[in-house]
């Protein structure tokens, strides 16, 4: 199967670093990704509001570009771009909006285009949970996730197909593969609060505050995502959550290729660990002390007395 | 009796026939349990609830409806899709009332509309989003001139924001910026928001 690989616009701008820990993480399980050449924007959240055809349209010019390479699948770690990508997909089969549709691009969009499907699910399907665990060289032991998929991951269930649409499972089991202990989180699929930290800013903040505050209740080291989005207003916009929830918080949240990465024992700096608004220093010197402790075992078992 | 509303007056048949046409949903179905407003995360900054925009749709109170802020705060996350026992698309409806609104010339929340303006000017000049950019128009177009301030140390630091677009290469800024432009003369020809 050959996969075309579309990082979404955020992966060179407020996502640098999920666009960076994806590669490596996928250079390390040896998933090859062939970037769709001149690929463009998806439309995100604005095109579809505005209009449905104009998103699809957005949408169809990449799922065109990826058939013409001959691509089955097109893969992308963004959940909102993936939903884009599928719903267009979907009714484009629908001969009057792709009728529409078609007026709005240059020429007509193959009549096959490819399925999409994310970066997470691809991983998913190439390695169940014990071959990824015999890869992993720097265990994620010690450390306490909450796996918060935000809303557009799983919903509309029939549209996004990623298993049961309020209790995903999916980052739990690759997480726990790679050593963590996951805890449950009843708001894994609750909306942060989208993009409209800019245009209403309470609406984000209330959202990711509730969010924040579950996460800091549990005692988790990080919270582990998949959306840039979700990244940046669990992350960046951290105080102002904590403003709205009238608390302090002090959790780090890492895209969930990041903590992979670390277990496959890739360098934080190639995974972008430098660009984290909140540190996932302490997070880093708990595996280094889990790591110690487990190595100092394996010296006692072994008799050697240091 | 004086002061009852007609409502008979204020409603508008036509109204629920669209919006059931343009949605694809069978909003008869709706009985008003309230699991939709229940999950629904925006609604604490809505002037009506989510169920209560159904029963509008139902009644024909267009102008309810339309004018209502929900129209514009509504996050699209499907929660209330999700939870509906009639299986109603009630995200893809209020979708919908937003494209319907735009249409009429409601805009009940300038601002929101203003924000995905702005994004989309930027898909159109380098056929990706610029975050700056759309920031720096959004501003303008809003005068809310200190919006994210706070934000822009730190974001700048962790070099989260770069200064100078990406431009899709091999043609694609272009293209998406066709698409953009076709659109516009499209929704202009209908007499329509663009
Ligand atoms: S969940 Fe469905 S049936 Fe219940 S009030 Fe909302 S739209 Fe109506
Ligand atoms: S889609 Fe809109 S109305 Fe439905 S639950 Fe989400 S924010 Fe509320």
């Amino acid at each position: 199967m050959k996969f075309a690989y579309y990082p979404g616009c955020s992966q060179e701008g407020s996502a640098l670093d999920y666009g960076k820990s994806t590669g490596a993480l996928c250079a390390a399980l040896g998933i090859e990704l062939a970037e769709i050449p001149g690929w463009s924007c998806c439309g995100s959240t604005p095109a579809h509001a505005v209009d449905t055809q104009l998103s699809a349209a957005l949408c169809a010019r990449n799922l065109d570009l990826a058939a013409r390479e001959g691509a089955d699948q097109v893969v992308t770690p963004c959940p909102s771009c993936l939903s884009n990508l599928r719903l267009a997909a979907d009714r484009m089969k629908e001969p009057a909006f792709r009728k529409g549709v078609n007026e709005l691009l240059d020429a007509p969009a193959a009549e096959v285009l490819p399925e999409s499907t994310s970066v997470m699910q691809l991983i998913g399907r190439v390695y169940d949970a014990d071959t990824l665990a015999s890869r992993v060289k720097n265990p994620l032991s010690g450390i306490k996730l909450a796996a918060y998929y935000g809303c557009l991951m799983s919903r509309p269930a029939d549209v996004m197909q990623f298993g049961d649409p309020e209790n995903p499972t999916l980052m739990e089991t690759l997480l726990s593969a790679c050593g963590a202990e996951m805890v449950e989180f009843p708001l894994k699929t609750v909306c942060c609060g989208a993009s409209f930290g800019i245009p209403e800013r309470p609406l984000t903040a209330r959202n990711s505050g509730r969010i924040l505050e579950l996460a800091t209740r549990l005692g988790v080291d990080a919270i582990a995502v998949a959306c840039p989005l979700c990244q940046m207003n669990l992350d960046l916009r951290q105080k102002q959550a904590a403003k709205a929830e009238d608390a302090h918080f002090h959790m780090p949240v890492l895209y969930f290729t990041q903590l992979m990465g670390l277990a496959m024992g890739i360098a934080p700096e190639h995974l972008g660990l430098d660009q984290l608004c909140v540190s996932a220093g302490p997070l880093l010197r708990k595996m280094d002390a889990a790591r110690a402790a487990q190595s100092a075992k394996g010296t006692e078992a072994k008799g050697g007395k240091a | 009796m004086m002061n009852a509303i007609s409502l008979g007056r204020m409603r508008d048949p036509a109204f629920t026939r669209e919006v059931e046409e343009r949605s694809g949903q069978d909003i008869s179905t709706c009985y008003q349990c309230g699991n939709c407003t229940a999950g629904c995360p925006a609604g604490f900054v809505y002037d009506r609830q989510v169920n209560q925009i159904m029963r509008g749709v139902q009644l024909g109170l267009k102008e309810q409806v339309l004018k209502s802020n929900a129209v514009w705060f509504c996050l699209g996350c499907s929660m209330c899709s999700l939870r509906c026992p009639n299986n109603i698309d009630v995200a893809r409806v209020m979708e919908t009332l937003r494209h319907m609104a735009r249409h009429e010339g409601d805009v009940t929340v300038p601002r929101v509309e203003k924000f995905w303006l702005s994004f989309l000017d930027t898909v159109r000049a380098f056929g990706r989003t610029w975050e700056i950019g759309t920031m720096a128009l959004y501003m303008f177009r809003s005068l809310r001139l200190t919006t994210d301030l706070d934000l822009a140390p730190a974001a700048l630091k962790r070099h989260k924001l770069p200064f100078i677009p990406k431009c899709a290469p091999d043609e694609g800024a272009a293209a998406a910026g066709r698409i953009l432009a076709r659109y516009k003369e499209r929704a202009r020809a209908k007499g329509v928001r663009p």
